[in-house]
């Protein structure tokens, strides 16, 4: 057994008096002749909350939450059930009430188990105490300090100090038993400036599957303080965005959030297999600009988006979605890869136990190009610089997606000029990436807070990219 | 003052849901509290559960079965909180969540505005108020696939276009809490939401469409039917085909009444105590002042009876009232739990959780009237995107929708957005519909709204 092994039984077992017996039990139950795949997934989650107000922590959250979640598959049919008690009694109910999707009884042969390990990408430690609490409150009072300090006009701190020790075990009817440890922290600031009776707001904030070392390491807490109140006070200056179509230039990383509306979710394999997106069908058409290849890399270590295996047990990969703007590929769960006659990505996830897996991102980027970022701003006439985004959401039937700005400028005759209010960016995810007229050399990934919701479950994920001059977007602002 | 609500139905088969375990757990993390030397502690237990069963293209898809604990304490030390929570109720899993809230709060720092409700506000007399909201409906899992195939397959065969489906659903949910303090108080609530929706693919000239429909309430007998839901779905999906882009202008906008409660809620957001305390919103220091046009009337009618937003006592245990929010297009009180309440230096409103049942008084018109009332306008009939920033009121979301010309409506539209300023959007409202949504925690009907920015090509 793994290390990584020892620690989930001995955290989601061992203290219920499960072993792997009885693991073996709820298999038989939950299978019979015409169940093609079943999973067993065993969840331990704690989570801390800290926020900071007016100068002072005024209140903090802790919460556990465990259970397990029971899937029985048989042709395009999935029954589930979960139960958040740990006792053989509750489990075996679900796994009856799982498994009444299979049409006839019968059992078969016993699972054979067998370890699966994967090199993982992150530490197993919790992060929860991987800081005394103490040392919490005053780091949130540190970003305090540091945000007050950058300028007189700031009225107002919020910070949020969030951290997540997940454990996880994925017994599957293939004998396969996957285990995962993956901690994950977060540092979010919030301020709002005023001057002469305006007010506006400011935002950053980072993180990743590590300690909340890593957040005092490089001043990176200071950071995100001053980044907040530069983006506030640019806001102050702000006048109302134009709107129709003309051209935008996206800046690096977080910008990356339209490559995640705009195709990512069109590409996931559920909303493929059933004729649903507008990618459907599309394997091997160009689909973008040659100078485009876009990826969803779960593999890279300690990024917020990122799965040792994903919540089916497979491993995570760097799977091509786009290659040089011809479209490669989907991204896969089991079930989505088994009835489309392909291999899992390792894109099956879930927000907990209490949820149905499906095909999700992890971290989806654009690869650099070969333009300096400022000759890509230069070659502008007349558009939009938008380099900050505070979310967006796509109709993967339509294609039609937005996104919306937090920081953006008006571009004249090549040189970035005045700042301009929020707008949303709305355009057509199968045609948006034909308009890239230029990939800038500057790749860059997100801070690390990203949070992806399909149907209802939110999983965290990252998104990146160069810098992008898109030829007719459609901005929705208010000047006409 | 402790006696259970006593609600039952003839939809029901089977026991009601115990919450007794949930009062265990609730009396129990108080009296830890205590002994933890806590000066003050509340509790929230809830016990919910389900079913769910989806089909697509006329097989069963998924079966879902949910079944969800949690327990949510916050103990007070003087004017220091901490807060945990946990799925577990068994004594140790309690008295585990008391410890590490106590932890918590001996970390953070001192508020004289935390604290349990003042208790001359707790709801000690309605805890007995029976506003009818459980009937549980506990449908065997053929059944529940019986209708959502009759609900799908009259989607699928309403228009030869309907040519896939994202398939058709239907739920059965009921859930218990029990919320206590150290006040003494203790109040029960159980609920119940039934609901049937169908998600149904159009395609012409190789463009698909998608849309959607449901229905949803306490009673499985008040549902629409099946087939009804079925055709809304394949009916609002059709009325899509042929979307096109529009010229960037400047026109009256219809919010259907499903997409019109987004307004109020951004209302709401904007009045609640959080972001007027943090001076985070547009309507800061607007008590008093005109907002909305003299005929708005907006109100909270928390104790209708069986309604989805309906109920007695606030998540603090302070009794709910039928107030007037917005009379006379003025706005009248603002959206306040204690915290908030202390914070600025008011009284609370009864609204820790969010606002019951809001409800913006409609006019005598009905839709078809506001369409016919346009020469040139967007009938928007969905939103998507969160272009709204309330600090400043700057707006401007993705909208698909109908095209209106000469009180026609004459195509349908997408991939344009509408863009304004929220203040300007609420007095700039025209008028309000009588088609009232009553599906939801806002009931309020269609809504026009004039000189919002559409940009287009």
């Amino acid at each position: 057994m793994t290390d990584t092994f020892k620690l989930v039984t001995d955290t989601l077992l061992v203290p219920a008096g499960l072993e792997t017996s009885d693991i073996d039990r709820l298999m038989g139950r939950l299978l019979s002749q015409d169940i093609d795949y079943a999973d067993l997934y065993f969840q331990y989650s704690r989570q801390e909350g800290w926020a900071l107000e007016d100068g002072a922590v005024k209140s903090g959250s802790r919460s556990t939450d465990q259970g397990v979640g029971l899937r029985a598959v048989s042709g395009e049919k999935t029954g589930f059930a979960y139960s958040d008690e740990f006792v053989l009694p509750a489990l075996a109910q679900a796994a009856d009430a799982a498994r009444a999707i299979a049409k006839s009884g019968g059992t078969t042969s016993p699972v054979q188990w067998r370890n699966a390990k994967s090199p993982p990408l992150y530490t197993p430690a919790d992060p929860l105490s991987s800081l005394s609490d103490q040392d919490k409150v005053e780091l949130l009072q540190a970003v305090e300090v540091q945000a007050r300090a950058c300028d007189p006009r700031v009225s107002q701190v919020m910070a949020s100090l969030a951290a997540v020790h997940d454990v996880v075990l994925v017994a599957r009817s293939d004998g396969q038993m996957t285990a995962d440890v993956r901690p994950l922290v977060r540092l979010n600031v919030t301020v709002i400036v005023e001057q002469n009776g305006r007010r506006e707001q400011g935002s950053y904030g980072g993180g990743g599957r590590f300690g909340y070392a890593w957040l005092r390491e490089e001043d990176r807490a200071g950071s995100y303080a001053r980044e907040a109140v530069r983006q506030a006070l640019v806001n102050l200056e702000a006048v109302d965005s134009p709107a129709g179509t003309m051209t935008v230039v996206l800046g690096p990383g977080w910008p990356g959030i339209l490559l995640h509306e705009a195709i990512g979710h069109g590409l996931e394999g559920d909303f493929n297999r059933k004729g649903t997106s507008a990618f459907s069908g599309r394997i091997g058409e160009q689909v973008a600009s040659p100078e485009c290849t876009v990826v969803d890399n779960g593999t890279i270590a300690d990024r917020r988006g990122s799965l040792t295996v994903d919540d089916e047990g497979t491993p995570s990969q760097n799977t091509v979605l786009i290659e040089n703007g011809v479209l490669k590929g989907y991204m896969q769960d089991t079930l989505n890869a088994r009835l489309t006659g392909t291999a899992s990505t390792g894109n099956g996830r879930r927000e907990s136990y209490a949820h149905l897996p499906m095909p999700r991102m992890t971290n989806t980027y654009m690869l650099a190009g070969s333009h300096d970022p400022g000759e890509i701003t230069a070659s502008v006439d007349q558009g939009l610089y938008a380099v900050n985004f505070s979310g967006g959401q796509v109709d993967i039937t339509s294609g039609k997606f937005v996104f919306s700005a937090s920081e953006a400028y008006r571009i004249e005759k090549g040189k970035i000029g005045a700042p301009v209010k929020g707008a949303t960016l709305i355009g057509n995810g199968p045609d948006v990436l034909t308009r890239v007229a230029m990939v800038g050399n500057d790749l860059e990934l997100d801070s690390g807070v990203g949070t992806c919701g399909k149907e209802g479950q939110s999983v965290p994920v990252g998104v990146g990219q160069p810098t992008l001059r898109i030829d007719g977007l459609t901005v929705g602002g208010v000047e006409v | 003052m402790s006696k259970k609500s006593q609600a039952m139905d003839s939809d029901s088969t089977g026991a009601a849901l115990d919450d007794a375990p949930l009062a265990e757990a609730v009396q129990a993390a108080l009296a830890e509290a205590s002994r933890q030397g806590a000066s003050a502690a509340e509790a929230a237990a809830s016990l919910g559960q389900g079913l769910s069963v989806n089909v697509r293209m006329g097989e069963v898809e998924t079966v879902e079965h949910t079944r969800d604990r949690g327990l949510v304490v916050s103990v007070y030390f003087g004017q220091c909180t901490g807060s945990a929570s946990t799925s577990d109720y068994a004594p140790a899993a309690v008295r585990e969540a008391v410890l590490a809230a106590c932890s918590i709060a001996r970390y953070t720092q001192e508020d004289s505005c935390h604290g349990l409700a003042d208790p001359e506000r707790l709801a000690t007399d309605a805890v007995d108020l029976d506003l009818d909201l459980y009937h549980p409906w506990r449908p065997s899992v053929d059944e529940a696939r019986d209708l959502a195939l009759v609900c799908e397959d009259k989607a699928l065969s309403a228009d030869a276009r309907i040519d896939n489906s994202e398939g058709a659903s239907v739920d059965a949910h009921e859930g218990c809490e029990v919320y206590g303090n150290t006040h003494g108080f203790i109040g029960y609530t159980r609920k119940s939401r039934q609901g049937i929706s169908c998600s149904v693919i159009g395609t012409e000239n190789g463009a698909m469409q998608r849309d959607y429909w449901y229905s949803a309430a306490r009673r499985f007998g008040e549902l629409d039917s099946a087939a009804e839901v079925g055709e809304q779905a394949a009916a609002r999906t059709l009325r899509r085909l042929g979307s096109r882009r529009i010229p960037t202008c400047q026109v009256p906008v219809i919010y259907e009444a499903p997409v019109a409660s987004s307004l109020l809620s951004h209302f709401i957001g904007a009045v609640s105590g959080g972001a007027l305390y943090r001076k985070a919103t547009f309507l800061l220091d607007h008590l008093g002042k005109q907002v909305f046009p003299e005929f708005v009337r907006i109100h909270e009618q928390p104790l209708l009876i069986g309604a989805m937003g309906s109920s007695s006592f606030d998540n603090e245990g302070v009794a709910t009232a039928p107030r007037d929010i917005v009379s006379d297009g003025v706005l009248r009180s603002y959206v306040l739990g204690s915290y908030s309440a202390r914070r600025l230096e008011m009284e609370t409103t009864g609204n820790a959780g969010g606002v019951h049942n809001l409800t913006i008084d409609s006019g005598e018109q009905d839709l078809e009237a506001l369409i016919k009332g346009i020469e040139k306008g967007l009938l928007v009939t969905e939103l998507i995107g969160f272009g709204v920033n309330t600090v400043t009121g700057d707006y401007s979301r993705g909208v698909s929708g109908l095209w209106i010309e000469n009180g026609e409506i004459v195509h349908p539209v997408e991939e344009v957005t509408v863009a304004g300023n929220l203040k300007d959007i609420f007095s700039n409202i025209v008028a309000v519909a009588n088609d009232v949504d009553p599906r939801r925690n806002i009931r309020c009907g269609s809504i026009r709204v004039d000189g919002l920015t559409i940009a287009g090509e």
